[in-house]
C-alpha cells in the first residue's frame, strides 16, 4: 500500500513539474497561453488530439461499460475513427480561417464566420454548459482512482480537492504547453498499463483472448453481440454517426486544432490517430476479463471494474502504477477543459459584452476564473453522483448541435445565415436537454416508425430539429453574402 | 463530393455495414467476437486508406498544405 501511495504522489508531482517547466522560453500572451502561438507541429498536435481520447471516461468508463453492457461498448472503438476521417477534410478549413483572422476559440470562429457577436456568445454558453459536466466527470473519476489505488487510505473527496489544486496551479502557470508535454508522460504510461492489462489478464485468467470470449459466450449468451431491440445494431450505427459529428465540436478540441502550424498537420494525424485509438480495444478487453472474475458490480460501481480486477489479480505496486496512469488521465484533460471554459467565459462571454477590455486583461480574468470553475466543479462532484452520466450525455448532445451551422459556414455556396444558425443551435439544445432529462427514446416518441429507426440514438431527433430550423430560418432571412464572411 | 471524399468514406461505411449484416459471435475474427474484430480490422484499414488519400490529395502538394481553392 505504501508503494502504491508513492506512485500516486509521483504522478501528481510529475504532472506539476512538467507543467511548470513547459512555459520556459515562451512569453505568456493570449495567443501563446491558449493556442501556443499556432506553432505546434504534427507531434504536439498529435499528442493533444490523442490525449483527449484517453480521459478517465475511457479509462474507467470503457472498461466499466464493457463489463456492464457487453457489445454496445464496441461503439467507443468505432466512432473516433469515423471522426478522424471527417476531421481530415474539415479541420484544415477551420484552421486556415482561424489563423488568418487570429481567432483563438470556437465562438470566435462562429462569430467571425457569421459576422454576429451574439452567435459567438450563444456558442460560448453552449460550450461552457457542455464542459462543466465533462470536468465533473474527470474529477469523479480521479476520486474513484485515487481511493481505489490507495486501498482506501485517501478518501475520494481529498483526492478531488488535491487534483483540482494541481490543475489550478499548472493551468495558470503554463497554459496549453503544459498540457501537451504532460500528455506525453500520460499517454506513455496509459499505453503501457492498458496494453499490458489487456493482454495479460485474458491470458492469465482464461489462457487466451479467444478462450476468454468463448468462456463469456458460454456463461452469458448474447452478451457479445448487439441485442435485437434497444441498443441494437441500428443504435450502434446512429450513435457512431452522431458522436463522430460531435467529436471535434468540443471547445477544448477546437483549441487543440488551433495550435497547429499548418493544415497538413491534421491530414497526417488522420492517418495515425485511428491506429493509436485501437489501444481502446485493450481497455475493452480488461472490462470483459472482469465480467466472470469480479461479478456483481451494479449501477455506478461498474466504473470500478478495472480496479477491482487489477486489485484481485496483481500486487499492490502494480495497482500503484495503474493508479498513477489513471491520475494523469484525469489531470491532463481536466486542465484542458478548465482552460477552455475559463477562456470562453472571459473572452467570449464577458469580453464580447464589454468592448473596452484588452487581451492582457482577458488573460488575467481567465486565470482568475480557473480556480472558480474548478471549485464549482469540485462542489458538483461532491454534492451529487447519480446525475453525472446524464449530464455527460447532455454535454455531448449540446456540442453536437454546433456541427450543422459549422458545416453550413464552410460550404462554398453557403446559404446559412446567423439567424438560421442561432435558431438551429437553440432549438437543438432545447430538444436535446428535454429528451435527455425526460428519458425519451425514438420508439416512445414515434412508435409508428419501423423498428430499426425506433432504436436510433435519441440525439438524432435534436439534430434533425436543428437542421430543419437552420435551413428554414436561413431560407427566410437570406441576404447577399459579404466578402469578409466568405474569405 | 470529390473522389477523395468517397474513397475516405468507404472504410467507415464498410465498418458499420459489416456489424449490421453479421451481428454474431462466430466466426471469431482476430480472436475477438466478429463485430468487435471487424471494427478493429477496419480501423486499421481506415488508416491505410487515409494514407492513400493523403498521397493523392492535391491540397498537400502546396508548401503549407493549404486548401487549394
Amino acid at each position: 500500500m505504501i508503494i502504491s501511495l508513492i506512485f500516486l504522489a509521483l504522478a501528481a508531482l510529475v504532472a506539476l513539474g512538467l507543467g511548470v517547466c513547459a512555459r520556459s522560453g515562451h512569453k505568456m500572451d493570449l495567443e501563446e497561453w491558449t493556442v501556443g502561438n499556432r506553432g505546434f507541429g504534427f507531434f504536439l498536435v498529435f499528442l493533444l488530439l490523442a490525449g483527449e481520447i484517453y480521459t478517465t471516461f475511457t479509462f474507467l468508463g470503457g472498461a466499466g461499460y464493457s463489463y456492464g453492457f457487453g457489445a454496445p461498448v464496441y461503439y467507443i472503438l468505432a466512432y473516433s475513427s469515423v471522426a478522424y476521417v471527417i476531421g481530415y477534410f474539415m479541420l484544415p478549413h477551420i484552421w486556415r480561417y482561424a489563423a488568418n483572422h487570429h481567432l483563438v476559440s470556437q465562438p470566435d470562429f462562429f462569430a467571425h464566420k457569421y459576422d454576429s457577436k451574439i452567435l459567438g456568445v450563444i456558442v460560448a454558453v453552449v460550450g461552457v454548459l457542455a464542459l462543466i459536466p465533462y470536468l465533473v466527470l474527470q474529477l469523479t473519476g480521479l476520486g474513484i482512482i485515487v481511493s481505489a489505488a490507495s486501498f482506501g487510505a485517501i478518501p475520494d473527496w481529498v483526492a478531488v480537492f488535491l487534483g483540482a489544486g494541481i490543475m489550478i496551479i499548472y493551468v495558470i502557470v503554463s497554459g496549453i504547453r503544459g498540457s501537451a508535454w504532460t500528455a506525453i508522460v500520460k499517454d506513455a504510461m496509459v499505453l503501457t498499463v492498458v496494453v499490458f492489462l489487456g493482454i495479460w489478464l485474458p491470458f492469465h485468467l482464461y489462457g487466451g483472448v479467444d478462450k476468454m470470449f468463448l468462456a463469456i459466450n458460454n456463461a452469458k449468451p448474447n452478451f457479445l453481440t448487439f441485442p435485437a431491440h434497444g441498443k441494437s445494431v441500428w443504435w450502434f450505427v446512429s450513435t457512431v454517426i452522431l458522436t463522430s459529428f460531435g467529436f471535434f465540436m468540443w471547445p477544448h478540441t477546437t483549441v487543440s486544432v488551433l495550435t497547429a502550424k499548418n493544415g497538413r498537420v491534421f491530414r497526417k494525424n488522420a492517418i495515425v490517430l485511428p491506429l493509436y485509438q485501437l489501444i481502446l480495444l485493450f481497455v475493452i478487453l480488461v472490462g470483459f476479463a472482469a465480467v466472470l472474475k469480479v461479478p456483481g458490480l451494479k449501477g455506478h460501481d461498474i466504473d470500478l471494474a478495472l480496479f477491482k480486477i487489477v486489485i484481485a489479480t496483481l500486487p499492490p505496486w502494480v495497482v500503484g502504477i495503474v493508479g498513477a496512469a489513471g491520475i494523469l488521465t484525469a489531470l491532463v484533460p481536466g486542465s484542458m477543459i478548465t482552460m477552455a471554459a475559463s477562456t470562453l467565459i472571459a473572452r467570449n462571454i464577458y469580453g464580447a459584452c464589454s468592448n473596452k477590455i484588452s487581451d492582457s486583461q482577458i488573460v488575467l480574468l481567465a486565470k482568475c476564473l480557473v480556480p472558480v470553475i474548478l471549485m464549482f466543479a469540485v462542489y458538483l462532484t461532491l454534492s451529487g453522483d447519480s446525475t453525472v452520466v446524464t449530464l455527460l450525455l447532455v454535454g455531448y448532445s449540446f456540442v453536437t448541435q454546433l456541427f450543422p451551422p459549422l458545416i453550413g459556414s464552410l460550404m462554398k455556396n453557403r446559404f446559412t445565415t446567423k439567424e438560421g444558425a442561432m435558431a438551429g443551435i437553440i432549438g437543438g439544445v432545447a430538444v436535446a436537454s428535454w429528451l435527455t432529462f425526460s428519458h425519451q427514446s425514438v420508439g416512445k416518441l414515434l412508435p409508428f416508425l419501423p423498428s430499426q429507426i425506433q432504436d436510433f440514438n435519441v440525439g438524432i431527433i435534436a439534430l434533425t430539429v436543428n437542421i430543419v430550423l437552420l435551413i428554414a430560418v436561413s431560407a427566410v432571412t437570406r441576404r447577399p453574402v459579404t466578402a469578409a464572411m466568405v474569405d | 463530393m470529390r473522389l477523395v471524399h468517397w474513397i475516405a468514406a468507404l472504410p467507415c461505411i464498410i465498418m458499420l455495414a459489416g456489424v449490421v449484416l453479421h451481428n454474431k459471435v462466430f466466426p471469431l475474427l482476430l480472436w475477438l467476437p466478429f463485430p468487435l474484430g471487424w471494427i478493429a480490422l477496419w480501423i486499421v484499414m481506415t488508416s491505410v486508406v487515409m494514407a492513400f488519400v493523403y498521397s493523392i490529395d492535391k491540397n498537400n502538394k502546396t508548401e503549407t498544405g493549404d486548401n487549394a481553392r
